[in-house]
């Protein structure tokens, strides 16, 4: 028990904060709960690539669209339900990202991070032009669709659990990676890519493999978010700030830590719906996170939990 | 130079401590003008005597774009409601026949023109904030995100600056209309074209890829097709596109006679600007959402001669005789009242995005005195069953299951700017206040 | 208007806003070649030139091409205090560092600006009388003009470049930074410099789109997009590449719109970007120095 008081803690933190709307049942607090749980499932699976393997991408929205964009086809136009939908849309990230991720984590440092770029806005283009998928219009669920699943106004909530269980799964993953022969793999990799390969991590395999990880929950969170929206347009599925944004959370938390993303996407995503209604400060919440990224990265750039973890080494057991 | 690791890690866990205490679980931060809402009509006016005068506020929310792309058309809508909201709380109110005394009070966010933000500023509206009624941001796109907050949590929603049909075919039940349809924004257009012209019969449609401006040209489209027309080109165009030389190149050659679409204002802006600094060659341009607003007379002389439909404008004449005769219902202001009011509290001229911003209100007022109550079902069925007539015009909806909340009693007009860069209704006939300019250039 | 003035028409405008692209490209790619930086914050400082060259013109009435030698001098000033802010502690770090500390660079603009110029439309109400080309061939005054300001300001650089002492420190500097140290060239100030003029010619560039087209805060980004994808195109670190790829982009952006929808072309810009970075990383006309 005593090996897992990591997990624990991380997943004590998440439980946490999802099971207060559940206790309450006001819908305010579980549509604020929703954006903080999702901001952490997307942080914490953007850590498995930017954390422990050290590639940064740019783009990683681009499975929250992918995987939106088929799960929903799936629903819309198949008219299949659900979990057919958050199958085939993980399905659909984990194929692309698998033949992407082959061809451009050849790409080192600055040049992968452009790559990733590229990547989200073709696909933001292509799926604009794209019929089948609405093209700039995009694809709605008519409120007929969500009788199965108790009615239009009960998706909120019924998306906010299994949102529960997709962060959950993302937490834990990421622990087992970390703790993984994979994972000190990936880390070596971080660390030095050459050094690694000359000590016999086969790279371009484990990177592809961190990616794919890495790619297939966002996916499933987007098939929940626009689930939950009944609509999915192009420019809510690929929206380059929120990828942005999953990245920050990251560096806020502390990077390659388990329990960093889910602190730092906990408290970017509050301080954000904290200054939203505030008129006079709601656009400065952008330059307050900016200037909390500078000084981090200036200064701490292991991130609060990194910075914790190097000044309390007691605390290290506690916060992976 | 350790110190400053300290400073700035201390920081940073205090922001992040702060923000976490500051999660909105129930916040009401230092914001603009809420206070707290409180409704409690129907059980505070449950066993009150008929003499007894029970003040009532209902709180309406909504969202502006105070800033963004469509900051235009929405102030000019929300000035348009809060004059409503201030006629209807000076005249002290709808007084129910059970004693209570309605006033209203608008709780209302910026969104930014963003979509995500309309999600979750509406769902936060009809959650914490208690709203007992909606009313939709201005543009298709935000309202649709809207209605589905709306008919999730049952509040009704009476759109305004918001024509797109799709909207209305998703099974809503508590959405209602005040525009008239997309459908029908362009093909009066066509109308006037054949009027002036019966040699043209090229037209081009160059249109913003969003919900309404192409379910406005699909439908254009097929009517122009359907009366003999040749459509020479048919292309969108990113919404936010700034630079249209490309696609204004690809117009040119097609060379048409008349050139229709565009979007909302600020690119409905661009583009005529453009068309006129490329000196293109063609009959009539008609365009939507911008030349009705007076602002577009900013582009100056490229705004002369430029058309576009309109909801309403300040020259049409409904009166309440004119409502009677027709066997509708009367509420409200007459058009040259509604404009002097306007006129003096913003000090400028209203557009039909301010009068259905208004009307929006007077609908809601309609519907409160007919169901005598502010319960949502009885709304909705006095909603249902409502031909009302107001200045700015006859609202009556569509009740069938798949477009419920459809308006399909509104008519739209044409207006043209013309040389002295003045606006002149110049379609149907009967309404038109000016000669039309065709072609364009002279 | 026949298919072929269709096509002049089409290419002199790709053309004439290329060269002002390749301006702006121009000054990330001699960033990235002098310090191995990625400015990520080259999209807000082109909306500040916008906006500089806005409120000249509006506010104070001046000519914009006037305006524009203010907006430069401003944009060199703002370089060298975003290089000592944000790039100056972390040059030496791993790519990642400077990435993000630009990027937090441009979360502060972006976030500041909208906070005080929303997301509203902009626009700068100059005109310039047309010119036309036989018949159906009409150019916008303030695009013509606009691109040959994009090229005095390239001649401008390169003889900076080369013909003065500054400018050949800089390329010292970004060939071989510790020998330039080494012959006792200031590498710190030389840093900050050619940062500023990266700078500079992003807001000139901003400038210069204000003369032409509407404008807002969030307009910078688009163009960000359009740099990377010419740096990668010209070659990473290679000024006249970048010109070059400036043209290409607005050529792309002239002509794929005869031939298909006009949406395809972000699809078209972004696919060719990403192909170059996987298959000649070194860009069409390759970088200038090894590794």
């Amino acid at each position: 028990m005593k090996r897992f008081t990591g997990l624990l803690v991380s997943l004590a933190a998440v439980v946490v904060l999802a099971v207060i709307p559940l206790i309450t049942h006001k819908d305010s607090s579980m549509q604020s709960m929703f954006t903080i749980l999702l901001g952490i499932a997307l942080a914490s699976s953007l850590n498995i690539l930017l954390g422990y393997t050290g590639y940064v991408s740019f783009g990683h929205i681009v499975y929250f669209g992918i995987g939106g964009y088929v799960g929903f086809y799936t629903m819309a136009q198949l008219g299949q339900s659900l979990w057919i939908a958050l199958l085939a849309g993980a399905a659909a990230a984990a194929v692309f990202s698998f033949l992407l991720g082959s061809a451009i984590l050849r790409l080192r440092g600055a040049y992968f991070a452009l790559a990733t770029i590229g990547v989200n806005e073709a696909m933001k283009a292509l799926v604009s032009n794209f019929d089948p998928f609405g093209g700039p219009i995009g694809m709605t669920l008519k409120v007929s669709f969500y009788k199965d699943y108790g009615g239009f106004s009960n998706i909120g909530w019924m998306s906010y659990r299994l949102l529960i269980v997709v962060t959950l799964a993302v937490v834990i993953t990421s622990y087992l990676v970390k703790k993984s022969k994979f994972g000190l793999g990936l880390m070596a990799i971080r660390e030095d890519e050459d050094a690694a390969e000359v000590m016999g991590v086969r790279a371009p395999s484990a990177k592809t493999w961190a990616y794919v990880l890495s790619a297939v929950f966002p996916a499933l969170v987007g098939v929940l978010f626009f689930f939950k929206n009944s609509n999915i347009e192009p420019g809510d599925a690929f929206r380059l700030q929120l990828s942005i944004e999953m990245i920050v959370m990251v560096m806020l938390g502390g990077l390659g830590t388990v329990i960093g993303p889910i602190l730092g996407a906990g408290a970017y995503q509050a301080l954000r719906s904290t200054l939203l209604t505030v008129d006079k400060v709601k656009d400065v919440q952008l330059a307050v996170a900016g200037v909390l990224l500078l000084l981090i990265i200036l200064f701490i750039p292991t991130g609060a939990i990194g910075w914790v973890r190097r000044r309390f080494p007691r605390l290290r057991r506690v916060l992976e | 130079m350790k110190r400053i690791h300290v400073w700035s890690a201390l920081i940073v866990v205090l922001a992040l401590v702060l923000a976490a205490c500051g999660t909105s679980a129930t916040t009401t931060t230092a914001a603009s003008t809420e206070t707290t809402a409180t409704t409690t009509a129907t059980t505070a006016a449950s066993g009150t005597t008929a003499a007894m005068m029970t003040p009532v506020e209902v709180t309406i929310g909504f969202t502006t774009s105070t800033t963004g792309k469509y900051n235009t058309e929405s102030t000019r809508q929300v000035n348009g409601l809060q004059l409503w909201m201030n006629d209807v709380n000076n005249a002290g109110g709808i007084h129910l026949s059970d004693g209570s005394v309605i006033t209203f009070k608008a709780v209302s966010y910026d969104d930014e023109s963003t979509k995500d933000r309309v999600q979750e500023l509406y769902t936060k509206l009809a959650t914490s904030d208690n709203a007992d009624f909606l009313i939709s941001p201005y543009s298709s796109g935000l309202t649709a995100a809207a209605a589905v907050v709306a008919e999730q949590y049952g509040k009704v929603m009476i759109t305004t600056g918001a024509a797109d049909d799709a909207t209305y075919e998703q099974g809503y039940t508590g959405v209602y209309q005040v525009y008239t349809p997309a459908s029908k924004y362009l093909t009066s257009s066509i109308d006037l074209l054949h009027s002036l012209d019966m040699g043209a019969t090229k037209i081009a449609f160059v249109y913003e890829n969003s919900t309404f401006s192409t379910g406005v040209a699909t439908a254009a489209q097929a009517y122009a097709e359907a009366n003999g027309y040749d459509v020479v080109l048919f292309e969108g165009y990113d919404a936010g596109t700034t630079d249209f030389s490309a696609i204004i190149n690809k117009v040119q050659a097609s060379n048409p006679d008349a050139i229709l679409g565009g979007g909302h204002f600020a690119d409905g802006e661009a583009l005529a600007k453009q068309l006129y600094e490329k000196q293109v060659p063609v009959k009539f341009v008609s365009l939507l959402v911008a030349p009705p607003e007076p602002l577009f007379s900013e582009i100056g002389d490229a705004a002369k001669g430029i058309a576009g439909p309109s909801q309403w404008e300040p020259q049409v004449k409904f009166t309440e005789e004119g409502a009677m005769a027709n066997g509708s219902a009367w509420i409200g202001p007459t058009g040259d009242d509604f404009v002097s009011e306007y006129n003096a509290a913003y000090g400028e001229d209203p557009s039909y995005h301010a009068a259905g911003g208004y009307a929006a209100g007077l609908l809601l007022q309609y519907a409160i005195q007919q169901a005598d109550s502010i319960d949502p079902d009885a709304i909705k069925a006095a909603l249902d069953a409502t031909n009302l007539t107001t200045f700015y015009g006859n609202l009556t909806f569509d009740t069938s299951a798949d477009k419920h909340g459809l308006q399909i009693g509104h008519q739209m007009v044409v207006v043209q700017w013309t040389n002295d860069l003045t606006k002149e209704i110049v379609w149907p006939e009967a309404a038109a206040t000016g000669t039309p300019i065709y072609p364009l250039g002279s | 208007m026949s298919f072929g003035e269709l096509l002049g028409a089409s290419l002199l405008d790709g053309l004439l806003i290329g060269f002002v692209y390749g301006v702006a490209a121009m000054g990330l790619t001699l960033i990235f070649g002098v310090m191995d930086v990625i400015n990520l914050a080259h999209g807000p400082l082109i909306a500040i030139g916008m906006f500089f060259l806005y409120g000249l013109f509006t506010h104070f009435g001046m000519n914009p091409y006037l305006a524009i030698i203010l907006v430069a001098f401003a944009g060199l000033l703002v370089g060298i205090i975003v290089y000592f802010a944000a790039v100056h502690r972390v040059i030496n770090a791993p790519p990642l560092s400077s990435l993000l500390s630009t990027f937090s660079v441009n979360m502060i603009i972006i976030g500041v600006g909208t906070a005080l110029l929303s997301t509203s439309a902009y626009n700068v109400d100059f005109k310039l009388s047309s010119l036309t080309i036989g018949s159906n061939i009409t150019i916008t005054g303030t695009r013509l003009m606009a691109a040959v300001v994009a090229i005095i300001v390239t001649a401008l650089l390169y003889g900076f470049l080369y013909r003065t002492r500054a400018g050949k420190y800089i390329r010292a500097v970004s060939n071989n930074r510790q020998a330039a140290e080494l012959m006792g060239i200031p590498s710190t100030r030389i840093l900050a410099l050619a940062f500023g003029i990266g700078t500079m010619l992003a807001m000139t560039a901003g400038a210069l789109i204000a003369t032409i087209l509407p404008i807002n805060i969030l307009a910078g980004g688009t163009y960000e997009l359009k740099s990377f994808v010419i740096v990668v195109l010209g070659g990473l670190g290679n000024p006249l590449g970048a010109l070059a790829g400036g043209l290409v982009l607005g050529l792309i952006e002239g002509l794929v719109p005869v031939f298909m929808e006009a949406t395809w072309v972000p699809v078209i810009e972004f696919g060719l970007f990403v192909l170059i970075l996987l298959l000649m990383p070194n860009g069409l006309f390759g970088k200038k120095r090894g590794s």
